[in-house]
């Protein structure tokens, strides 16, 4: 029998078919989410209302993939959760199978393979390489090396018309205290030769957007992650008569969705230079003063957007001298919650609650501008259910499509390409001739063979 | 091409107490095999980062060739690094996934190709090239991988377990042929593993790493010959060598009712200890007769072929203490080798008994020219 660890165990995950192959499962089970490619076999599984993703992998690196997701979600970086590991798999003629790691799939997540393709706007690639960025940074600032940064291993979801990117995959991730520059270099590095790999990849696969140059896009991914990372932590100088630029830096900084938690502020000692560098920045500015006020947990954009509404609301009400927490309840119950409750039940896995309040203020604001008068939020939340959302697709699962899967070789499975002609396997001669450069038999897998190690090294072709 | 030289390299983190690499000095030569082994923590893997450029050298300094690359940026350093990870790009042929990042790099389309026939040539894969990868075996995926590194011709390879993520078997036949390839290709190369087996049947050299300390550099046999000290003695081989403490006496060392002659002149290194640490290898002992050898009493018989593993411990221990006793593992060749619960004597070639000190491990015995 399977062995299971977890923290929050599903019962309904016991019941799965664990002494096969995760490649073998039954088609009935799976479900054809789009997603990037792997070097394991990854299915998508549905148990009653839950998604989940299932990894097959060695037990060494399902458990440190289990514990670095939970200490991800521990510091607050957005990442994908993890469910937890089955162990000890044996099929029924007794042979091992590798442990299967599981993780929640992240609802209303698009994956690159289907934002990057035909038709994209330029602008929504900025903001697809902006949330890549953010999320780098983000990891960096915790300490996190991923060591594997792909499009592949990242998932986005909309957040108030930009988008906010997760981490789906740490297999090859570490945790350190802090991380040196020559680090971060290292994960920028493999950054630009995985994205570029899979620009090309798209390109070649004619899914690209013809106006996007994999190139390009790669410079721009590492010049905006130089730019932010010189703003979040670089040292700033100026004259002892510039003060206003400690709370410039502040502000530019909380723009950006950082708090600053300690400022190091240096003065020489005549006093007349100063130089200040931030030490400790926390991203989610916004979203923890909404989480906090409201107990709404949304993106950190929808979060801006939600407490620009929250302060319209109080001028409006003229309550700016109320305590900012009792307007925030009246806010949240007299008008988030009952908008958000308008939406029909067949149409609540279109947008997340947070992405379509914002949806119905960008709306309002476009109708009440053609009106030439303020149109009623509740309204406008009426009049965008019929002429918007009803036509969106559902992006709470967003199951591929006929589109998306068309030419697949297998649907539950990008990493294997188009169904094409490739028949016939070519010549290999390591695996079909004797070219293969295996010096003698090969030794077993824990016990070292001495006597060949000596035979070896005393032929005269080696090097001593 | 090019040799590596680290010169007391050293890498301390902050907070930390001691050093996680302390005072490396270790000469890689041009084009050799060079594996770092050890256990988790040793530092082997610090060291291949302080030479990739990914962690900061707090002291002392790192050479590629004649060039200081110590506060290099890694993409100054003329290394590649070959990944446990890799995708393989289902849309690209198997040559643009081998060559797409030259292309990235500017490197012109013909120069391109030739670099890339060139290693597929290498490789085994010419009659892939063209083909989309996803028919590739676990083994031509791995070496698509190698061939991503070998495109850009790098002076160093630096390889951090890069065998970690496949199963046993598809290991030990790329561990083979890494190998190889390492040997035709010539390309200088850093190997870090936390096996020793794969170190032992891999390098050129293997450098034994704990707690930031080099213990011990040399070829494989000979740090499977004459290991410097306890550490390396029971770190390498596998069955690994026993280690049986016994008291000194005037001409030896005992070893139950049985003592095993050690020359004086050993034993003198060490005079002011009572008490060391001999090292005997499981195969290096044979059957002996009468009171000639170590009297064992026989716990588990293991046959494999024409030779057996036995497990037993000293005899005359009462059936209590034998449960916390010190197994004693011997590898001989008989056909009828002995039974479970059987007495049997250990005889041992004087010449193949290694002795350390207790005190600090070092080896006391000559080394032998094996």
């Amino acid at each position: 029998m399977p062995r299971f660890l977890s923290a929050q165990p599903d019962a309904r995950l016991i019941t799965l078919p664990w002494d096969t192959p995760l490649a073998d499962w039954p088609a009935e089970m799976l479900v054809a989410l789009p997603r990037g490619i792997s070097r394991h076999v990854v299915r998508f599984v549905r148990v009653g209302s839950e998604v989940y993703a299932l990894k097959e992998v060695l037990e060494h690196l399902a458990l440190h993939e289990y514990r670095l997701l939970r200490d991800l979600v521990r510091i607050d970086i957005p990442s994908v959760e993890a469910n937890g590991v089955v162990l000890s798999r044996f099929d029924p003629d007794g042979e091992p199978l590798d442990p299967v790691l599981i993780t929640k799939h992240l609802q209303f997540s698009l994956p690159y393979r289907s934002l990057f393709s035909r038709g994209v706007r330029q602008d929504t690639v900025n903001r697809l390489v902006d949330a890549m960025v953010v999320l780098l940074a983000r990891l960096h600032l915790s300490g996190f090396l991923w060591g594997d940064v792909s499009l592949s291993n990242t998932l986005f979801r909309r957040d108030a018309g930009s988008f906010a990117a997760y981490l789906v995959d740490a297999e090859t991730g570490e945790l350190h205290e802090s991380l040196s520059d020559g680090q971060r270099e290292h994960d920028l590095s493999i950054a630009r030769t995985n994205l570029f790999g899979e620009f090309c990849d798209l390109e070649a696969g004619g899914l690209l957007d013809q106006s996007l140059e994999p190139l390009i896009l790669v410079e721009t991914i590492e010049n905006r992650y130089r730019e932010l990372w010189g703003e979040l932590t670089g040292v700033e100088e100026f004259d002892g008569s510039e003060m206003h630029r400690i709370e410039s830096r502040v502000r530019r900084l909380n723009a950006l969705g950082f708090d600053v938690a300690e400022l190091d502020i240096t003065t020489d000692f005549a006093g007349s230079t100063i130089r200040i560098q931030p030490k400790v920045v926390d991203a989610g500015h916004h979203s923890r003063r909404l989480l906090r006020l409201t107990g709404l947990d949304t993106e950190e954009n929808q979060a801006r957007r939600l407490l620009n509404d929250l302060d319209y609301y109080r001028a409006r009400t003229d309550q700016q001298n109320a305590d900012e927490a009792v307007v925030a309840h009246q806010w949240l119950t007299q008008l988030f919650e009952p908008v958000v409750s308008s939406v029909p039940p067949g149409m609540r896995a279109k947008l997340e609650p947070a992405e379509f309040y914002h949806e119905v203020l960008e709306h309002r604001w476009y109708s009440s501008e053609r009106a030439g008068r303020e149109i009623d939020v509740h309204d406008a939340a009426q009049s965008y259910i019929s002429t918007v959302l009803h036509q969106l697709p559902d992006e709470a699962l967003a199951v591929s499509t006929e589109d998306t899967l068309a030419g697949l070789a297998n649907p539950f499975d990008p990493s294997m390409g188009f169904a094409d002609a490739d028949d016939g396997q070519p010549y290999d001669p390591w695996e079909d001739g004797d070219e293969a450069p295996a010096a003698g038999a090969e030794p077993a897998e824990d016990f070292l063979d001495i006597a060949a190690l000596r035979a070896r090294t005393d032929k005269p072709t080696l090097r001593s | 091409m090019a040799t590596v030289n680290f010169k007391d390299a050293t890498r301390v983190y902050p907070g930390a107490d001691h050093p996680s690499v302390d005072k490396l000095n270790l000469d890689i030569g041009d084009g050799e095999f060079m594996v770092l082994v050890g256990p988790s923590g040793c530092g082997k893997s610090t060291s291949l980062r302080m030479l990739a450029g990914l962690e900061e050298v707090n002291a002392g300094s790192i050479h590629i060739g004649d060039r200081d690359v110590t506060d290099l940026p890694p993409k100054d350093r003329d290394i590649a690094m070959v990944f446990q990870n890799y995708a393989l790009y289902p849309h690209m042929t198997v040559g643009d996934n081998m060559g797409f990042a030259l292309k990235m790099a500017g490197v012109p389309k013909t120069e391109r190709q030739q670099r890339v026939q060139d290693a597929a040539k290498l490789l085994g894969l010419e009659d892939f090239l063209n083909r989309k990868p996803k028919a590739l075996s676990g083994g031509q995926r791995q070496r698509v991988a190698m061939g991503r590194a070998i495109v850009r011709s790098p002076q160093v390879f630096l390889m951090d377990e890069p065998l970690s993520n496949l199963d046993a078997k598809l290991r030990v036949s790329t561990r083979t042929q890494i190998a190889a390839l390492q040997t035709r290709l010539g390309v200088t190369t850093v190997y870090v593993t936390h096996d020793q087996i794969e170190a032992m049947t891999m390098g050129d050299r293997v450098a034994v790493l704990k707690d930031g300390l080099l213990q011990q550099v040399d070829t494989p046999l000979n740090l499977y010959d004459n290991p410097r000290n306890l550490f390396v003695a029971g770190f390498i081989g596998s069955p690994a060598m026993n280690l049986i403490e016994g008291e000194v006496s005037e001409d030896g060392i005992h070893i139950g009712d049985y003592v095993v002659p050690v020359p004086r002149e050993t034993l003198g290194k060490a005079s002011e200890e009572k008490r060391l640490m001999l090292g005997i290898r499981p195969e290096t002992f044979e059957l002996g007769e009468g009171t000639d050898g170590i009297g064992i009493d026989v716990g588990v018989v293991e046959e494999l072929g024409a030779d057996a593993f036995l497990y037993g411990t000293v005899t005359g221990l009462s059936d209590e203490e034998k449960l916390t006793a010190q197994q004693i593992t011997a590898r001989i060749s008989s056909r009828t080798p002995p039974r479970r619960g059987a007495t049997v004597r250990l005889k041992i070639d004087p010449e193949q008994v290694h002795v350390f000190s207790q005190a600090d491990g070092r080896r006391l015995t000559e080394t032998t020219g094996r």
